[in-house]
C-alpha cells in the first residue's frame, strides 16, 4: 500500500505551501488522475494516519477524480475514457497513446482559515 | 450563514522531490553515460534469473551493476553477485517501492563513470513502483508467461509507464497454453505501441533480442552525451 507514502507527501508538501504563504490549513485540494495508481479511499485513510501529530492533524482531503482522457487523431478531439484498461476511442475505435488527462497526483487549493 | 472558506490556489505536484531528485539523478547518469533500466514486475515473475543472466552475459564486454529492492533479506544480491558484477541490497523494510532517494543513498561510494549499464531490480510489486521515477532510461515490466494472459489488464498504470514489457518464462508457454496474441492485445490497448520481447533467462530463448536492445540503448545514449 503505497497511499500512505504518497500520503505522507501530500501532508508534507501542503504545510510546506502553507508556511511559505503564513496560513492554518482547513483542508487539503487534490486532483487525482484515473492513471495515479492511488485507491481513493486507502488515500484518505493514509491521509488521516499521516497528518496526525503534524499542523495538518483534522485538516480534510478534499479530492477530485480526473478521469482518462487521450486526444483522438481520427476524431481530432478529445475524448473521455469510462476506465483506464483500454486506451481505444469510444467513438471511432483507434488506440491512441497520447494521453491528455489522468496522471494528476497534485495539491490544487488550500482552504485556510482567515 | 456560514462563511465560504477561503481558498487559496496551489499548484504543487505532491511526488515533486521525487521527481527532483530523479532529474538530477537522470543528470548524473547522462554524464557518466550509464544506461540506467528500473525492472518491475511482481514477485515471483522471474525478475531475478533474467538479471543475473543478463549480468551474466553482458559483464565480458560492459561494466554492469545492479541495485536491487527488497522488503527484506539480501537472497537476490547475493545470487546476483555470483554473475561477478558489483550488487547492492536495498532493503525497504515495509516500503513497497523504490524511492529516488533510495537510490541516491545507495549509489554512495560507486563510480558512476565506471558503469556501462546500471540495472534497478524494484520491489515485487505491480502497483506502488508506477508512481515513483527513479531517473531510469528504461522501465521494464516484466511478465511471466505462467501469470495469465489477463495480468496487463489487472495492472493498468504501470504498463502506462512502461517502455518495454518482458515477457518471462517464454520456455513454460505451451504447457501453461499462454496466449501470446490475448497477450499482445492486452499490452498494446493499455500501452499502444509498447516493444514487446519475450525471453527465458533459464533457457537463454531471446536473451540474444534482449541483449541486443540494450546495447543499442546504450550506444545511443552515448552517442547523445
Amino acid at each position: 500500500m503505497h497511499e500512505l507514502s504518497i500520503a505522507t507527501h501530500i501532508v508534507a508538501v501542503a504545510q510546506e505551501e502553507a508556511t511559505a504563504r503564513g496560513v492554518e490549513v482547513e483542508a487539503v485540494h487534490l486532483r487525482l488522475g484515473a492513471l495515479s495508481g492511488v485507491v481513493v479511499d486507502s488515500l484518505l485513510f493514509g491521509f488521516e494516519i499521516a497528518s496526525q501529530g503534524t499542523p495538518l492533524e483534522g485538516t480534510r482531503l478534499l479530492i477530485e477524480e480526473v478521469p482518462l482522457t487521450i486526444y483522438c487523431p481520427t476524431c481530432e478531439a478529445e475524448v473521455e475514457l469510462a476506465g483506464i484498461q483500454s486506451l481505444r476511442c469510444p467513438r471511432c475505435g483507434e488506440l491512441s497513446g497520447e494521453i491528455r488527462r489522468g496522471k494528476e497526483l497534485e495539491i490544487v487549493a488550500l482552504e485556510v482559515k482567515d | 450563514m456560514t462563511k465560504t472558506p477561503r481558498i487559496l490556489e496551489v499548484r504543487a505536484n505532491v511526488l515533486k522531490d521525487n521527481d527532483l531528485l530523479a532529474r538530477s539523478l537522470r543528470e548524473r547518469f547522462a554524464q557518466s553515460r550509464t544506461l540506467v533500466l528500473n525492472l518491475v514486475s511482481s514477485p515471483g515473475s522471474g525478475k531475478t534469473t533474467l538479471l543475473r543472466q543478463t549480468l551474466l552475459e553482458l559483464s565480458p564486454r560492459y561494466r554492469v551493476a545492479a541495485l536491487v529492492g527488497d522488503l527484506a533479506t539480501d537472497n537476490d544480491a547475493r545470487r546476483l553477485a555470483e554473475s561477478g558484477a558489483p550488487v547492492r541490497q536495498i532493503e525497504t523494510k515495509t516500503l513497497c517501492h523504490l524511492e529516488a532517494r533510495m537510490i541516491e543513498e545507495h549509489l554512495e561510494g560507486w563510480d558512476l563513470r565506471q558503469i556501462d549499464l546500471l540495472f534497478i531490480e524494484n520491489v515485487g510489486n505491480l502497483v506502488c513502483p508506477s508512481s515513483w521515477d527513479l531517473g531510469e532510461d528504461l522501465r521494464v515490466a516484466l511478465f511471466s508467461t505462467t501469470e495469465g494472459e489477463d495480468k496487463p489488464l489487472k495492472y493498468p498504470t504501470l504498463i502506462n509507464t512502461a517502455d518495454i514489457a518482458l515477457i518471462t518464462k517464454i520456455d513454460l508457454a505451451e504447457a501453461v497454453e499462454f496466449d501470446h496474441e490475448a497477450m499482445y492485445r492486452n499490452l498494446r490497448e493499455i500501452r499502444p505501441g509498447i516493444e514487446i520481447l519475450e525471453v527465458s533467462g533459464k533457457r537463454g530463448t531471446g536473451m540474444a533480442a534482449w541483449l541486443e536492445r540494450l546495447e543499442g540503448a546504450l550506444k545511443a545514449k552515448r552517442s547523445q552525451h
